[in-house]
């Protein structure tokens, strides 16, 4: 085969059984690939050594409250909507252990951080990409850097893949994030029968692929993945008018679909553990016995727990219907006072993931009804 | 103004971002009513302890290993480099293992976080500070700092309300800040037999005088009800709503705007306050467990 | 010879299948520090020297369901600084309070050939319907690590550090896909508090609630979307009438679909 000048920007084909030296190639590198894999019924996110790990030939269905993987009859990788775990699990651990102190003349600290593995993300969607985005605004600001998000981010590659197949409760379109990849990717796929279209995205993408059998796709296939992509905006499960978002939310704070929502919400927590963008966090001793030792533990928390607005004297948020209202006019309202964009990708997984089937795709229109002038 | 300009130390000192503490000895306890005392820490670094700097308002975390954190605002002069002063109530988990430290004992501390009180920018101006409660130490930085420039300011008012004459915090100073011409205006909720002075709540002591909307800005923390009736007082009187400083409390964690607590609207009060111009927050001060 | 400074312990036994003093047992690792840093008094089950009260923690396990528990629980508190009821038969009752929803009498009779001898009463009711409870450890069993935090706390003289939370929370830090959304099983974790780990969702089933209601929380939405997914009718009651059946939240929702499911 004859060299192939590949640069930043470059669309190149390689043949799909491939993706396994891809992958193969990744790991050379040194990276630690985590990608897509079926297990509890769902799609995870979990270490994978190849392909034939990954969910090939399953698709997914979705509606509020639920989530079913089925066999899609072809032999496709990427034709599932992710689960309910999110890249965030990499890069903001649920648990971390931040220091241990022993009581020893004093107290000291015990060990250090340990270095994180260099992570490759394998199918990264755009919407994901757009919540790492959102994150990394939320933990490496110009004024405070989190360090393990920063010690697990700054190394990562991110093998991204176009989403031709959104689901039942999908509203990127409707937020801007997707179903196009667009940017923050290290190499981008575009999945299509026998081949995927590799994007090169940056230096480290480049440097992945060179070596590997890739070819200059002709022009059919390039206007056969554009049509595919294009078909896909279409086919989102939802739609959210964000037109007049945050003000809708911000200056209704005294709806009463608030209450309503609170007869149905259980305060379970679980949009705000399944959403990509979400990053409350607590953090908790555990003391041995005597109390000499202490381990600092971080993990997730989200604003529907009742310990969350605890302070001396009282709960700030008291009910469910104050916690489900912090938690909406945060995510898609004063959430872009704070860093300029909203909260929301538009995954769809606060919709699948409720048990109790809350939709904020219809919460928004029900807040937006009867606003007051 | 040595410690105004002072740049802001971003973060917390020798914090990493881990919310690994500082270590800090107690070099002083002084008890200032029925469960609330003044803890002087030194840190044990004494590099640190000449590097430390905060400005009036602003909190540190006190650290309990085993405990957890608390966020308690710095009480002491600013000017005051070798020890910090902690006015803390023994309300929490941590608060009352704080109760427990002995002179000698070691506490971990975060810090300074937060806003301060734009003391340098209301030079010229008369000032109402209006306090109740644990709400007067971190108004106290903010005091000494107004009695070192005294004559840079106008008319200071002290307005300062505890349940008590008991429980009135930091009562053996009133009479030399009362020396540098500031007035002092005290109410209690309950009086005791040997109470002489006003029975009621702080925002009553509003009626006691005039203000000139002009040159007033207001300085209030302490409960919640307190600042809600202290602002309705000033607002009254039409003191501009940017000229009316709150001290908000919400539960904090990280103070680093990270971990989401202590959030209202917009703001992450650990970082974007504690310190609030009024008209900042207004928009969710009167929403219901917002 | 007991240090007399140590905190003394002791573990009591009401009506239960033991399986909370077992969890105490099954502390390998952990039970010989335990011994270094307090006093056990008394517990049948570990040892057999008993020391007369007072005791500074009693640790009481299982429901009241006899006349001579409701007096003896009374003598435990006389003689207890902190008590602390220890899983769920002790704080809602536990599987013996499905009889406070049947005929007691009924069950002895179809039981034991010699019911004349049983003394017990109508109802298995919690702790805290006795006597003042100074912490409830829910579980069933209880969790040894949150046993540990408890003890851990009593000694440092703090607030324990308990879940709250739902176990829907655990279910998402541990990453497993939610039970109810992906298999259509019938789970009460989001209406559970947390303490277990999420252990019976990490095997693929739903909650079963042992660890009692999440405080303050009604399962009004809860129960229309478990019932919507039943195989077979009345799974969702059966599935609230467990060890924590008697639980204020759980047997609300219980009586309310019954009563339902009998206008029907």
């Amino acid at each position: 085969m004859a060299e192939l000048p590949i640069n930043v920007g470059s669309v190149v084909a390689l043949p799909k059984p491939r993706l396994d030296d891809l992958l193969a190639k990744l790991r050379e590198k040194g990276y630690q690939t985590i990608g897509p894999r079926v297990g509890d019924g769902t799609v995870q996110y979990q270490p994978i050594r190849g392909a034939s790990e990954m969910p090939q030939g399953y698709t997914s269905e979705e509606e509020a409250g639920k989530y079913r993987l089925v066999s899609s009859g072809n032999s496709r990788y990427f034709d599932y909507t992710p689960g309910a775990q999110s890249w965030k699990q990499i890069f903001f651990p649920p648990r971390i252990t931040l220091f241990d102190l022993c009581k020893n003349g004093g107290w000291k600290p015990v060990g250090s951080l340990e270095p994180s593995p260099r992570y490759a993300l394998v199918g990264v969607r755009p919407c994901e990409i757009a919540a790492i985005k959102i994150q990394d605004l939320a933990f490496l600001r110009t004024d405070f850097v989190d360090p393990v998000y920063q010690e697990r981010r700054k190394n990562a590659f991110i093998l991204a893949v176009n989403c031709l197949r959104p689901g039942g409760t999908c509203f990127c379109a409707s937020m801007g994030t997707g179903p196009q990849l667009s940017s923050g990717y290290d190499l981008g796929l575009t999945e299509m029968d026998d081949v995927f279209l590799v994007d090169v995205g940056s230096a480290a993408g480049k440097d992945i692929l060179s070596g590997l059998p890739v070819a200059k796709p002709d022009a059919a296939i390039m206007g056969k993945a554009k049509q595919a992509v294009d078909a896909a905006k279409t086919k989102m499960g939802r739609q959210l008018d964000i037109s007049d978002l945050p003000d809708v939310l911000l200056k209704n704070l005294d709806h009463p679909e608030w209450e309503a929502i609170s007869k149905r919400c259980m305060s379970c927590a679980s949009c705000t553990l399944v959403c990509p963008t979400c990053f409350c966090w607590d953090t908790q001793d555990h003391s041995s016995l005597n109390g000499t030792e202490t381990e600092r533990e971080r993990v997730w928390d989200s604003c529907f727990n009742p310990g969350y607005s605890y302070q001396a004297g009282g709960n700030t948020r008291p009910n469910v219907r104050s916690r489900y209202r912090q938690w909406l006019t945060h995510k898609l309202g004063s959430w872009k006072q704070q860093y300029g964009v909203l909260g929301c990708v538009g995954c769809g997984r606060c919709i699948t993931w409720c048990p109790v089937k809350i939709d904020i795709t219809e919460e928004i229109p029900a807040l937006r009804k009867e606003t007051r002038s | 103004m040595t410690a105004l300009a002072a740049v802001r130390t971003s973060a917390a000192v020798n914090d990493g971002g881990l919310l690994k503490p500082s270590w800090a000895e107690v070099v002083k306890i002084q008890p200032e009513a029925e469960g609330i005392a003044t803890y002087w820490l030194r840190f044990q670094d004494s590099n640190l302890s000449k590097a430390y700097r905060f400005l009036p308002g602003q909190f540190n975390m006190l650290y309990m290993p085993g405990y957890g954190e608390a966020a308690i605002s710095i009480s002491s002069d600013p000017e005051q480099r070798d020890v910090i002063g902690h006015t803390v109530r023994f309300v929490g988990n941590v608060t009352r293992a704080i109760n427990r430290l002995k002179i000698g004992d070691v506490v971990g501390i975060r810090g300074p976080f937060g806003t301060h009180w734009p003391v340098e920018n209301l030079e010229g101006k008369d000032l109402i500070i209006a306090v109740g409660g644990i709400g007067i130490p971190p108004l106290r930085p903010a005091i000494y700092h107004i009695l070192r420039n005294r004559a840079k300011f106008g008319k200071i008012t002290l307005l300062y309300g505890a349940r008590t004459p008991s429980d009135l915090l930091f009562s053996s100073e009133l009479d030399e800040w009362r020396k540098s011409d500031i007035d002092i205006q005290i109410t209690v909720d309950r009086a005791d037999s040997n109470w002489q002075g006003q029975v009621g709540v702080v925002p009553t002591l509003f009626y006691k005088f005039r203000l000139d909307p002009t040159r007033t800005a207001v300085l209030t923390c302490g409960p919640e009800i307190m600042i809600r009736f202290v602002v309705f007082e000033a607002l009254a009187r039409r003191v501009p709503t940017n000229q009316i400083y709150v001290s908000m409390e919400r539960n904090m964690k990280c103070g680093q705007g990270s971990c989401g607590h202590c959030q209202i609207g917009p703001y992450f009060v650990c970082k974007d306050g504690p310190v609030f111009p009024f008209s900042a927050v207004e928009p969710y001060f009167n929403v219901e467990d917002f | 010879m007991p240090a007399p400074c140590k905190t003394t312990v002791a573990v009591f036994k009401f009506s239960s299948c033991d399986g909370c003093q077992l969890q105490l047992l099954n502390m390998e690792d952990e039970i010989l520090s335990l011994a270094n840093e307090v006093e056990i008094a008394y517990f049948l089950e570990a040892r057999r020297r008993t020391l007369p009260g007072p005791y500074d923690v009693a640790l009481v396990e299982g429901s009241v369901t006899t006349p001579d528990e409701v007096e003896r629980i009374k003598t435990i508190r006389g003689q207890s600084k902190f008590l602390v009821a220890l899983g769920t038969c002790a704080t809602a009752g536990g599987i013996q309070a499905l009889r406070n929803y049947a005929d007691a009498d009924e069950y002895a009779r179809a039981v034991y050939p010699h019911p004349e001898y049983l003394h017990f009463l109508p109802t298995a009711t919690p702790i805290a319907e006795h006597v003042p409870v100074d912490l409830e450890l829910w579980g069933c069993p209880i969790n040894k690590g949150d046993f540990l935090e408890v003890i851990s706390a009593l000694l440092q003289n703090r607030k324990p550090n308990l879940p709250q939370h739902s176990v829907c929370l655990e279910c998402k830090r541990r990453g497993l896909a939610c039970v109810i959304v992906a298999k259509n099983t019938l789970c009460l974790g989001p209406a559970t508090r947390s303490g277990c780990g999420a252990l019976c969702p990490s095997c693929g089933r739903g909650c079963y609630g042992c660890f009692g209601p999440q405080p303050g929380m009604d399962l009004n939405s809860l129960v229309p979307t478990l019932r919507a997914m039943e195989k077979e009718r009345g799974e969702t009651a059966r599935l609230l009438r467990n060890s924590s059946g008697y639980a204020p939240a759980f047997s609300k929702a219980a009586e309310s679909i019954l009563e339902e499911e009998k206008k029907q």
